[in-house]
């Protein structure tokens, strides 16, 4: 095990996409003292506000500025652990990014799981002038973290963050490169006793925190728990199964959603050209700066006609740029009814299991942009999804899902969920958090299934982050932990030997490498399909990976599949060295696929004559992300 | 005076409400300075770093004892604090804004359009950086008791102060304590003196 079990803290990091939490646990403390509830703490981030203010936020917002050199005076970027930063991150960067777009760089995060781009180049801020400096996704990533390193540092000089046991999230539907990305940031950091975790199992972690050792009495065996967590900029799925195992109840991690690029910062956007319109129908022509001003307004009005109370109406506000505040300011306001027909109607529609979202993802390689959702109703991505997925639970719980076995292949059926886990800002609000269980239980209603209930969840903003620092602490032996392993097979494609026929692609097959639920430091070999090699030059691969094919073992040669199954991630690639070799020499090699502790998937080329001492034979690490 | 008031809009109760409020807490703010800090020229940012670490307020000396003990002693006060909050109040409530206009020109619904402006982000501001309390918990407009040995910093005695403790009387005033202050922390070099800097558009 490479953890260190002198470490003293286990520390949990929300990298989200809008906004990072540090949260951590005090290992010792909770060694010793085990009548107590285990005690999580949430770190204050010191960051600057304004230039030459600092304060301390729970939460660092996931952005950087990346300001002219006559901006700001340097003196003014003082940090309480270095006098000049040399990038603006967290609060201020969000505050004169406002103002300035073109040198905000902001979604870092969706950028690094975006197949379509070399994640190692600098382009971000997307789309700026030439002069201003550009920072690449993975780079951004090493900000944040190396923000909240300081801070801990800063504040626990004694116990640096590089010893400490820490726990990363990323969203369940990571592709392996991000996640391989996410934990070369932290290497990059020197962060030694790292572990990736996936978000919404996180916030499973943190409901099991918070209710001691009631969980036990609030699921039971046949239970699916359905964790939906919708963020600031993505909207994150995952299925949970309990299963029994020696008479104790044990969670299974069964299944994961697609990447969703649709979250609250959406919902407030709507909700601002919704204003925006209503304004201009009374003649009032907006400047781009004031709709800055409305989306803000409207995410603090939402959050009062979101609650379930009395006031039917919110005035908005929108003040002058100039120091004339009077005459120049714009009065409007947002009424009960608009918001819940833009948000509740927009992004949770009351629709049936079968309706799926319009505009299906194939995948994101051919524009350099956000593949932003195109359909804004989580409603009809959630259906997809738990249609999907209407098998998912099958090999966990066996006997107990066949209902869902026999009708499997009716169509509108889906796997039912009888729980229901909720996080992410967005489900705070307590008319969209009953529209979305009730939207799950009507589906539930018209399939003759019981209604599925609510776990009680606490503080969904920094549930990932309490969730993923108890985590660390449990998985040292300390508590229940969920099975998950790999949510995804993984497969590389490989022509079809036919003949060329004019204006047709070879048809391509696919070879199984890496079996669905493959655990930390487990190992497949696809022994029986070897490739060649070119010594010297780049091999590349065409990569796929299914979330719903369960049973394909590492070997497994796919001819077909149905539509749908299959999604193709960024290509692989391999370049043997040439010492020892000739350059353009062919080499036999079979591919092995590990997941290693952190939680990575690695992709190696093992020389094939030398199969049967795999110990000794030569490797050579396949790239998940390809760099041109 | 009387004339003014009654016939001006809610709104503006509401404002000169928030305006006392804020008049209040710079007082008290003041307050805490001039016991930490004795005869500071008045340079900006030189105490600065040190903000965050003031302690949360204590009680005021009471009345009697600075007389008594020692030789009247006034304190000048570190401005930077002061001009910190206002700088705060600008940024959220566009509070110098507002003050420095002049309203005479402007209809109720200019004036209450803007008053939200003010309202909504001088809560923000208190919210976030004071801790705000009554200092009696009773109803206002009920009889209390005031037992020997009050604090005199709390509670303010009003007409017809004669004879001995226990005084009972009529709550007016609930009064505001601030049990927790955190102001940000000001880098060196930071001008204290410009609560808003101009702005230019490129």
């Amino acid at each position: 095990m490479s953890h260190d079990i002198t470490a003293r803290y286990s520390v949990g990091i929300d990298l989200g996409t809008t906004h990072c939490v540090l949260s951590y646990l005090d290992q010792i403390q909770a060694t010793e003292d085990t009548n107590n509830e285990i005690k999580v703490s949430v770190l204050p981030i010191p960051q600057l506000t304004q230039p030459g203010v600092v304060e301390d936020k729970k939460q660092l917002p996931s952005f950087i500025y990346r300001a002219h050199e006559s901006e700001l005076n340097p003196s003014e970027l003082t940090l309480p652990w270095h006098a000049e930063s040399g990038v603006l991150t967290g609060t201020v960067a969000r505050h004169l990014g406002s103002k300035t777009p073109i040198r905000l760089v902001s979604s870092a995060k969706s950028w690094l799981c975006h197949g379509g781009i070399d994640r190692h180049e600098a382009f971000l801020p997307m789309g700026s002038p030439e002069e201003v400096t550009k920072i690449s996704p993975l780079n951004a990533t090493i900000e944040y973290l190396s923000h909240l390193r300081h801070a801990w540092d800063h504040k626990f000089p004694e116990n640096v963050l590089s010893e400490q046991n820490v726990t990363i999230t990323i969203p369940a539907s990571f592709d392996p490169a991000a996640r391989e990305l996410t934990a070369e940031a932290a290497n990059q950091l020197n962060l030694k006793h790292l572990t990736l975790l996936e978000e919404p199992q996180a916030a499973v972690y943190n409901w099991i925190k918070s209710s001691g050792d009631n969980w036990r009495e609030q699921v039971s065996l046949g239970d699916i728990i359905l964790v939906i967590d919708i963020g600031g900029g993505t909207c994150d799925l995952s299925l949970i199964a309990v299963s029994e195992d020696e008479g104790n109840l044990t969670l299974n991690r069964v299944a994961v959603g697609d990447h969703i690029l649709l979250g609250g910062d959406n919902m407030d956007l709507a909700l601002a050209y919704r204003v925006k319109a209503k304004l201009a129908a009374e003649g009032k022509e907006l400047q781009p700066w004031q709709i800055q001003a409305i989306v803000q307004a409207c995410r603090d009005a939402k959050e009062q006609l979101l609650l379930e109370n009395d006031v039917n109406e919110v005035a908005i506000a929108i003040p002058s740029r100039g120091s004339k505040l009077l005459g120049g300011t714009l009065r409007t306001s947002l009424t009960r009814d608009e918001v819940n027909e833009t948000l509740v109607e927009g992004f949770f529609p009351h629709v049936n299991i079968d309706e799926h979202p319009i505009a299906a993802r194939r995948s994101a390689l051919s524009q350099k942009g956000l593949p932003y959702a195109q359909d804004p109703a989580v409603s009809r991505h959630l259906a997809a999804f738990l249609s999907k997925q209407v098998s998912a639970a099958n090999d966990v719980l066996g006997s107990t899902a066949l209902n869902n076995a026999t009708e499997q292949n009716e169509a509108g059926s889906f796997i039912k969920p009888s729980a229901i886990l909720f996080n992410g800002g967005v489900l705070k609000s307590p008319v969209l958090a009953e529209r979305m269980l009730s939207i799950i239980n009507q589906w539930l209603e018209d399939s003759h299934t019981n209604k599925a209930r609510l776990l009680s969840d606490s503080d969904l903003d920094l549930g990932v982050a309490i969730g993923a620092s108890y985590f660390g602490h449990v998985k040292q032996g300390k508590g229940v932990r969920i099975r998950g392993g790999l949510a995804s097979t993984y497969y590389v494609g490989i022509e079809s030997a036919m003949p060329a026929i004019p204006g047709m692609e070879p048809p391509i097959e696919a070879l199984c490498i890496a079996p669905f639920g493959m655990e930390e430091g487990a190992e497949a070999k696809a022994s029986e399909a070897e490739f060649g090699l070119v010594v010297g030059e780049p091999v590349h691969f065409r990569f796929f990976g299914s979330n719903t094919r369960r049973h394909d073992e590492a070997g497994v040669q796919l001819d077909h599949w149905q539509d749908g199954e299959l999604e193709e991630l960024p290509e692989l690639q391999v370049t043997l060295p040439t010492e020892g070799r000739r350059a353009g020499e062919i080499v036999p090699v079979n591919l092995i696929a590990k997941v290693t502790e952190i939680g990575t998937l690695k992709l190696e080329a093992i020389a094939a004559n030398s199969i049967g001492n795999c110990e000794e034979a030569e490797r050579w690490q396949i790239e998940l992300d390809v760099r041109d | 005076m009387n004339i003014d008031l009654s016939s001006m809009p809610t709104s503006i109760d509401m404002i000169h409400l928030i305006l006392a409020s804020l008049t209040l807490i710079l007082l008290i703010l003041l307050m805490k300075k001039s016991k930490k800090v004795v005869n500071t020229p008045v340079k900006p940012a030189t105490e600065a770093l040190n903000i965050e670490k003031a302690p949360v307020i204590e009680k005021a000396p009471t009345v009697e004892k600075p007389a008594t003990e020692q030789a009247l002693q006034l304190k000048d006060t570190s401005p930077d604090a002061a001009l910190q909050l206002l700088t705060l109040l600008q940024q959220d409530a566009r509070f110098i804004d507002f003050v420095k206009e002049d309203l005479s020109a402007y209809s109720d619904a200019d004036i209450g359009a803007a008053a939200r402006v003010v309202h909504e982000g001088s809560k923000k501001t208190l919210d976030t950086y004071f801790t705000l309390e009554s200092v009696r918990s009773e109803e206002e407009e009920t009889r209390i008791s005031l037992p020997e040995g009050f604090n005199a910093s709390e509670v303010r005695l009003t007409g017809n102060v004669v004879g001995e403790a226990p005084f009972n009387g009529t709550l007016v005033h609930k009064g505001w304590k601030v049990s927790e202050t955190k102001l940000p922390k000001i880098a060196e070099g930071h001008d204290t003196t410009i609560v808003a800097p101009a702005e230019v558009e490129l």
